[in-house]
């Protein structure tokens, strides 16, 4: 096995066994990168220099005995998140030559863990799709097969994890975000309960939406992600005073007899590839001990409408500092869909239209977070598909505006109400693509869903899959 | 003048909109110093309130509780929930293109001050932003250039909005004296408005006498940084007003600049014109929701007001009502009077003595303490006290040649005393204070 190939479990347990050095394992990781990167092009900014002194400095700390989590591991970082020093352009050319002066929270805690930093993956500007198509700085490629998309916008972040030239990302989901490109390129991606990840430093999309997680080889890395992650930032407001679990070794405790709720229409209209599978990790399910049970659901197609607007409208407030004053470019600069986007919430804040949209669909907002409510009251968990389709042909996402809102309609629910969700591999297509699942849970419920996750993968071997590269 | 003419037919409407600038030692939505005055520009700043990608703003609990502070001096109710809402508008001192304020739910609303003359003027509400950046336009290196200086960006501002309340200027200065001095008292602000800590845009139009309804124009006059430009500028507006009616026509409802040169005010946006702020609820701030118990311990800190103290002090201390509203104009004098009264009742100098003193000697409270003062007066009496002989021959001379006085006041009627008073006092040119007179003529009189 390569060393590029480890997962954090397992890097780190060499690390500390001294089977190999950051040193080593960073390097690999980065000839790793020059070789796949040409084909996958997932990343937009790297910090090779940094990463080798970093690893330097992580080899001197493991000999001292030191064992904090991520220590000496090289991970991916994705490009909405402030690295203070580095260029960061959320793929965007408004922010080609913005170097911030500060780091986003989640940086900090990364860089505090121990980790090393690869680089910045790219993504839709500013996050707007569902493709990593729409960066202004072109796409990035599935590593299952180069003529795919790997989903988005952590499309980067994604195909990083999934070729192998990182062992974990940092990426951020608003809608979909973590999740659909996870399960596109077949990897874990977890997007944590709203609040439970600090925002501070990530260039906001959807504020009262966005959620930084993990995007891993493995559920038990997603846990100990997360415990690096989570927690209450006094630098951002919305993040929950609620101390993070101890995931990892509630990740091994026994969740027995649980009940999973699954809603028809997160089934209507998803390729029948995908609906064999994840009715075969059902069954899974029920071998592990647990009960599947029919629950009813808002049809999520109520929830792209309410995303739309809301979503737009925020991005419209947004982008409103990028002004043409500072930064080096004026708003010509936006892609075609920040522009898109900007016009449409602008008409939906605006006076006259207000109730109309933005209210009405904060309204319908309320409704959907009570739905999910009542659906936890008779089932621990819901599962279905992540995605209604594998990854889609490179390209497909021009000239198709709702793109990302008809990719992502089995997630955005589940966003809207701010819930906590994972997804992961469950299986390959007839054109060997990764087939994914999700799980989503109560709120600041991680462990039960990440617990769920790992049973799952103990008894399936499909995260030992590699793409042919 | 024909414009003299038309303003005695009219009468105004005013409503005012006043920012003070809250004097926490941070700003309100991040830990940079919020004194920026005469500081080098851009160095109080930080990611948040120069507006980075990526930075979210935390509210300054302390700035809030200032805030309601004045909503409770205001008499408002304390909204029990409320939120920040995002203001937008593209100017270049504005870095995010929007400004947090609040519009559906401000911290308080409804309250009120009263004027002399029992005028009530109505609060319609009091909320919490942020300031703006500075523009210098000014040349650099030959060029003419707008440079931004963002140490004031994020600094906390308090609005304060009346109903139409004002009929004229007069009315107007009084609030905003009162007002500035509640703000003073409550110790939030320092409420300057020569350092721009205190900023007034008023509400104009005029009427016909007798018409009971509200124009349906109003002119905003704005960059106003002066009591007394207030007060011009009112008065500019309603002759150029009541002459625009005189002529038939209705003035249009737009926004003014005050020229503090000329002492105009030129027009710079009509209604066609005016802003939509697509206002909607910053999702960085979770919204307030405060309990009853919270807003009634704030209550339980406001400190005494000027009225209520001065009522006090005329009733406790039996000063003039002059005196009295001399003394509470500020907080410190007030309090220094009060310290000074104490020191001086071990002492036997009465309050009236000591209030005369610090009015008319213009004592300094700054470079003076109480019991300093004291031992001052109680000295400048012992300099009598030399001149005994001479002072109880000019009671005796007093108390011989005024017979009838005398026996007045030995039928009872002790106010004949201040008869006898006077005839020393005329002796006397001021060598000594007519309470020490009185304290020797009565003891001299009830031993008679």
């Amino acid at each position: 096995m390569k060393l590029y190939e480890l997962t954090i479990t397992e890097a780190r347990k060499g690390l500390q066994e001294k089977k190999f050095s950051s040193r080593e394992l960073t390097s690999a990781c980065l000839e790793r990168m020059k070789a796949i990167e040409p084909k996958v092009h997932a990343f937009v900014t790297f910090t090779e220099e940094q990463a080798l002194e970093q690893a330097q400095k992580a080899d001197f700390l493991i000999e001292s005995g030191d064992v904090r989590p991520l220590l000496g591991v090289p991970i991916s970082i994705k490009d909405n998140f402030c690295t203070n020093g580095v260029r960061t352009t959320a793929s965007s050319n408004v922010l080609r030559n913005f170097v911030p002066p500060y780091d986003a929270t989640v940086v900090r805690r990364v860089t505090e863990a121990g980790a090393i930093s690869l680089g910045k993956t790219n993504m839709d500007a500013f996050a707007h799709g569902s493709s990593t198509e729409a960066s202004d700085f072109g796409p990035t490629r599935n590593p299952w097969n180069i003529e795919r998309l790997p989903g988005g916008s952590s499309g980067g972040a994604a195909a990083s994890v999934a070729a192998d030239e990182a062992i974990a990302a940092v990426g951020s989901e608003t809608a979909g975000s973590i999740r659909q490109p996870a399960a596109w390129c077949g990897v874990v991606g977890l997007k944590p309960t709203y609040g439970r990840v600090s925002r501070y430093g990530v260039i906001a999309m959807a504020s009262s939406l966005d959620s930084p997680g993990p995007i891993t080889k493995s559920v038990e890395d997603a846990a100990l992600m997360l415990e690096v992650l989570a927690g209450h930032d006094p630098m951002d407001a919305t993040t929950s005073p609620l101390p993070p679990k101890a995931y990892r070794k509630l990740l091994k405790e026994k969740r027995e007899n649980l009940t999973i709720g699954i809603s028809d229409d997160y089934f209507n209209g998803v390729d029948p590839e995908i609906v064999a599978a994840v009715q075969k990790s059902l069954q899974e399910f029920e071998r592990l001990g647990h009960k599947v049970k029919k629950i009813k659901l808002f049809d999520p197609q109520y929830a792209i409408a309410v995303y739309t607007i809301l979503q737009r409208s925020e991005v419209s407030s947004n982008l409103a500092r990028y002004d043409g004053i500072r930064y080096g470019f004026g708003r010509e600069a936006f892609g075609e869909e920040a522009q898109r986007r900007i016009m449409l919430g602008t008409y939906s804040l605006s006076a006259g239209y207000y109730d109309a949209y933005y209210a009405k669909a904060q309204k319908v907002r309320t409704l959907i977070v009570e739905d999910f409510a009542k659906a936890f009251e008779e089932v621990d968990v819901v599962i279905g598909p992540t995605s209604p389709s594998t990854a889609l042909p490179v390209g497909s996402s021009k000239d198709h505006p709702m793109f990302g809102e008809i990719s992502d309609v089995l997630v955005e629910p589940s966003t809207i109400a701010g819930l906590p969700g994972i997804s992961m591999c469950c299986g390959f297509s007839s054109e060997l693509l990764p087939i994914s699942m999700q799980i989503i849970g109560p709120y600041f419920i991680e462990d039960l869903i990440l617990n769920l996750a790992y049973q799952y993968e103990q008894v399936t071997d499909w995260s030992n899959r590699k793409p042919n590269l | 003048m024909s414009n003299d003419i038309a303003t005695t037919a009219y009468e105004l409407v005013i409503g005012l909109e006043v920012h003070v600038e809250l004097s926490t030692a941070s700003k309100m939505f991040c830990r940079c110093s919020s004194d920026y005055f005469g500081q080098e520009p851009n160095t109080h700043t930080c990611p948040v309130c120069l507006g980075l990608p990526g930075a979210l703003p935390v509210p300054n609990a302390k700035a809030i509780e200032g805030c309601i502070m004045i909503g409770l001096a205001l008499n408002c109710e304390i909204a029990l929930f409320s939120q920040f809402d995002r203001k937008h508008y593209y100017y270049p001192d504005l870095p995010k293109g929007y400004q947090i304020s609040q519009y559906q739910h401000p911290f308080c609303a409804k309250g009120y001050i009263m004027l002399s003359n029992d005028k009530k003027i109505r609060i319609r509400r009091v909320h919490m932003e942020e300031d703006t950046g500075k523009l210098m336009h000014q040349d650099l290196d030959g060029r003419a250039v707008s440079l931004i200086d963002f140490n004031r960006s994020g600094v906390p501002l308090v609005e304060i909005v009346t109903e139409p309340d004002f009929e004229n200027a007069e009315q107007v200065k009084e609030y905003l004296q009162k007002l500035q001095q509640i703000i003073r008292y409550l110790g939030v602000a320092a409420a300057n408005p020569d350092k721009g800590e205190m900023r007034f845009e008023p509400n104009i139009s005029v009427r016909k006498p007798g018409q009971t309804s509200l124009p349906d124009y109003k002119v905003e006059v704005k960059n106003i940084n002066s009591f007394s430009f207030v007060e011009r500028a009112i008065n500019y507006e309603l002759k150029r007003q009541s002459s625009i009616l005189e002529r038939g026509e209705t003035p249009i409802q737009e926004t003014r600049g005050w020229d503090e040169k000329r002492h105009i005010t030129l027009g710079q946006r009509t209604k066609e014109e005016a802003m939509d702020y697509r206002y909607f609820p910053e999702p960085d701030i979770p919204p307030f929701q405060w309990q009853p118990e919270q807003i009634d311990a704030l209550r339980k800190t406001l400190p005494e007001l000027a009225d209520a103290k001065k009522a006090r002090f005329i009733q406790s201390y039996h000063i003039t009502d002059y005196d009295a509203e001399l003394l509470t104009r500020e907080r410190g004098l007030a309090d220094f009077f009060e310290e000074t009264v104490k020191v001086g009742q071990q002492q036997g100098v009465e309050p009236k003595t000591i209030a005369n003193v610090i009015i008319n000697k213009k004592v300094d409270i700054d470079t003076t303490v109480p019991a300093e003062l004291i031992k001052d007066i109680v000295v400048s009496r012992k300099i009598e006290a030399i001149d005994e002989t001479a002072l109880q021959a000019i009671v005796s001379e007093a108390i011989t040649s005024n017979p009838k006085a005398v026996e007045d006041y030995k039928k009872g009627k002790t106010n004949a005393v201040m008869f006898l008073v006077g005839a020393c006092m005329r002796q006397l040119k001021g060598k000594a204070t007519p309470e020490r007179v009185k304290e020797l003529l009565v003891a001299r009189l009830d031993a008679m």
